[in-house]
């Protein structure tokens, strides 16, 4: 953090100066309206496409028997995954002590936000009758019927439901200090009102702050295993279907690892644009690109891992379907989406392996679009790929996606972008308070280690 | 520990400080000359300061404990309770069947437990608040930026205005406030 001159009580201030400035005076207001603009074009897309979805049913999808699952579940699985990056970067290296987190953990844990309201929609939309989504909930109802707590649908709802409040709580009270930073600095009367109502109320008593380190390290903790939970659930939609090539017990770590992998690949994105869009290149430094590079590299050969082990799987297991499937997948009528993964995902990420390129914004930021994209072709493989031939030749068939379902994609990455913008220009995206503690820490560190030298 | 109330002649005295160091220095003789009722403000946690005021306070980990074993049960309890209501034969397989229970008592069990540690400190803390009486001191806006500051509060024992500040000031703070009540709206 040298970047900031002076003494450490200084760069205190400037720290919080140059955060809690951009929801204040937002540097970049023309950008953001064209980019918010074309966010609200997608929504609109979005609610057109799933008016057309209300009206006349998920008939005007391409999903059909086998193929049931189209772009609406392989989508659910993709923007999830991505979410989960937000969650390990926020929770799992503040347990881990690694301070680097502080310049990202902020907008990854948005990112998480949107991407898993998302994720959520997808299978409410899916459901064929959507307005009856609250179905999935357990009340005493006139029908005196409970949902299938054996049915992997209903792990669905409660799986999504819980990582959804645990990450707006975490989220939440992870920016309440910082949103009384902005609060004590707003100037008009709006501001202040807006910011001193999201902020509670917080001043930053000693007391406050070790219920709040409590708390916040306890959900921090218990948000790990519940995104390996979120995710191994998913995998076991797949598993619990007696389709081949989802049998495979590689599944769970496989799609934990992957959903890491997208994830990472995401916040590097929103990384390079936000640095550069905000100027906060002092705050989101090389180090962190480096960083975000060499997680992006590891977890992306974890996902290759997986890869190997399915197809290991098949062979060792040499049952006539799985290796049917096997097949289909390299060679059939979806290879390119086999192979589009295998490419997208792992050829241009071992540029990675240089130092040069991970510190680089634009090759970075490109890597990190080609795995978003590799990642999303298979979630799009695995369930296609297994599904358009399952056991019964007579019951074969091909899925091809409607124009509904790509509009209500494009409108989905709407419904991430437009809020995820609003984040951007109305909060502080960088958590300001946790910078500041660190600084505190290296000083006492520095301090002690002088002290140390000058004994020797 | 309950702040004073506005029967107290002030709601306390407040020093400020640019240091964290000093601060939780501050804290330990403002502790050894006697004083009980006292509170620390800072713009990030500063390690060693709830120490310094004797705060040990461990009820948010055991709120969160009990919150988990509330959603593990009820989420369990849910289970077996619809599923004997409503009894479902699916070719013999067991109606309580543990394995595919569990997944729904995890994600509850997390559920409550962070519900209860989150809800839990904003309780603890009284939050949230609208307002506060150092809300109204002009330089408190710095306990959030880069400022330090301790507040002896009014009702504390050995609180005497003029005696109080001279021994702040034998602390050597940037600066001393008087904190007033917030006036009660009519």
């Amino acid at each position: 953090m040298s970047d900031f001159a002076g003494g450490t009580p200084d760069r205190y201030a400037a720290v919080t100066q140059e955060i809690t400035s951009i929801p204040l005076r937002f540097p970049a207001p023309r950008g953001w309206w064209i980019l918010f603009g074309f966010a609200l074009t997608l929504l609109l897309t979005f609610f057109v496409a799933a008016g057309v979805l209300f009206r006349y049913g998920v008939g005007v999808w391409g999903n059909n028997i086998p193929v049931n699952w189209g772009l609406a579940i392989s989508n659910y699985i993709w923007f999830l995954g991505i979410g989960h990056a937000g969650t390990l970067i926020s929770a799992m290296l503040l347990l881990l002590g690694a301070h680097w987190r502080n310049a990202l953990n902020r907008f990854a844990e948005a990112m998480t936000l949107f991407a898993v309201i998302c994720a959520g929609l997808y299978p409410i939309l899916h459901l064929g009758r959507p307005w009856l989504f609250y179905w999935m909930a357990p009340y005493p109802n006139t029908m005196t019927v409970w949902p299938q707590f054996k049915s992997p649908l209903a792990w669905d709802f409660f799986a999504v439901l819980t990582y959804l409040t645990v990450s707006v709580l975490f989220w939440f009270i992870g920016i309440v200090p910082d949103l009384a930073a902005t609060r004590d600095r707003a100037r008009t009367r709006g501001q202040q009102v807006f910011y001193g109502l999201l902020a509670l109320g917080w001043r930053g008593s000693a007391r406050h702050w070790t219920r709040w380190q409590q708390a916040y390290r306890l959900t921090a903790a218990i948000a790990v295993p519940l995104v390996v939970s979120v995710h191994s659930e998913i995998s076991l939609l797949f598993a619990a279907g007696p389709i081949p090539g989802w049998a495979s017990t590689v599944f769970p770590p496989y799609f934990v690892l992957g959903a890491a992998f997208s994830g990472f690949a995401v916040v590097a994105m929103i990384a390079v644009v936000l640095r550069h869009a905000l100027g906060l290149q002092d705050l989101v430094r090389e180090r962190h690109l480096d960083l975000l590079g060499i997680f992006l590299l590891a977890t992306g050969l974890m996902t290759t891992y997986g890869y190997w082990a399915e197809v290991f799987d098949v062979l060792y297991s040499g049952e006539p379907q799985e290796l049917g499937t096997l097949q289909d997948r390299i060679s059939g009528a979806y290879a390119w989406s086999y192979w589009g993964a295998v490419i997208a995902n792992f050829l241009p990420l071992q540029l990675l392996w240089f130092r040069s390129i991970r510190v680089s914004p634009i090759p970075l930021f490109l890597i990190a679009l080609s795995v978003t994209i590799g990642m999303w072709m298979e979630r799009y493989m695995l369930l296609v790929t297994s599904l358009y031939r399952d056991w019964l030749v007579s019951s074969w068939g091909e899925y091809h996606a409607s124009f509904w379902e790509w509009a209500l994609f494009a409108g989905m990455i709407g419904v991430f972008l437009a809020p995820f913008l609003l984040f951007v220009r109305f909060l502080p995206v960088v958590s300001a308070f946790e910078i500041k503690e660190t600084l505190a820490q290296e000083e006492r560190q520095q301090e002690a280690d002088e002290r140390e030298a000058s004994r020797a | 520990m309950r702040e004073p109330s506005p029967h107290a002649p002030l709601f306390g005295l407040m020093a400020e400080f640019d240091q964290p160091e000093r601060l939780v220095e501050s804290i330990g003789r403002a502790r050894d000359a006697g004083f009980l009722r006292m509170d620390a403000y800072s713009p990030f946690p500063v390690e060693g300061a709830a120490e310094a005021l004797g705060f040990h306070e461990n009820y948010v980990p055991w709120l969160t404990l009990a919150g988990g074993i509330f959603g593990a049960a009820l989420g369990y309890g849910m289970q077996v309770y619809t599923n004997l209501a409503y009894p479902i034969d699916i070719g013999g397989r067991p109606l309580l069947a543990i394995p595919p229970f569990m997944l729904i008592t995890f994600e509850l069990m997390v559920l409550f437990a962070v519900l209860f540690a989150i809800v839990g400190m904003l309780d603890l803390n009284h939050l949230p608040r609208l307002h506060h009486p150092l809300f109204d001191v002009e330089t408190f806006h710095l306990a959030s930026s880069d400022k330090f500051f301790l507040v002896i509060f009014g009702d504390d024992p050995r609180f005497e205005e003029a005696e109080t500040r001279r021994f702040l000031e034998t602390l050597a703070p940037v600066r001393i406030d008087a904190v007033g009540h917030t006036e009660q709206p009519e």
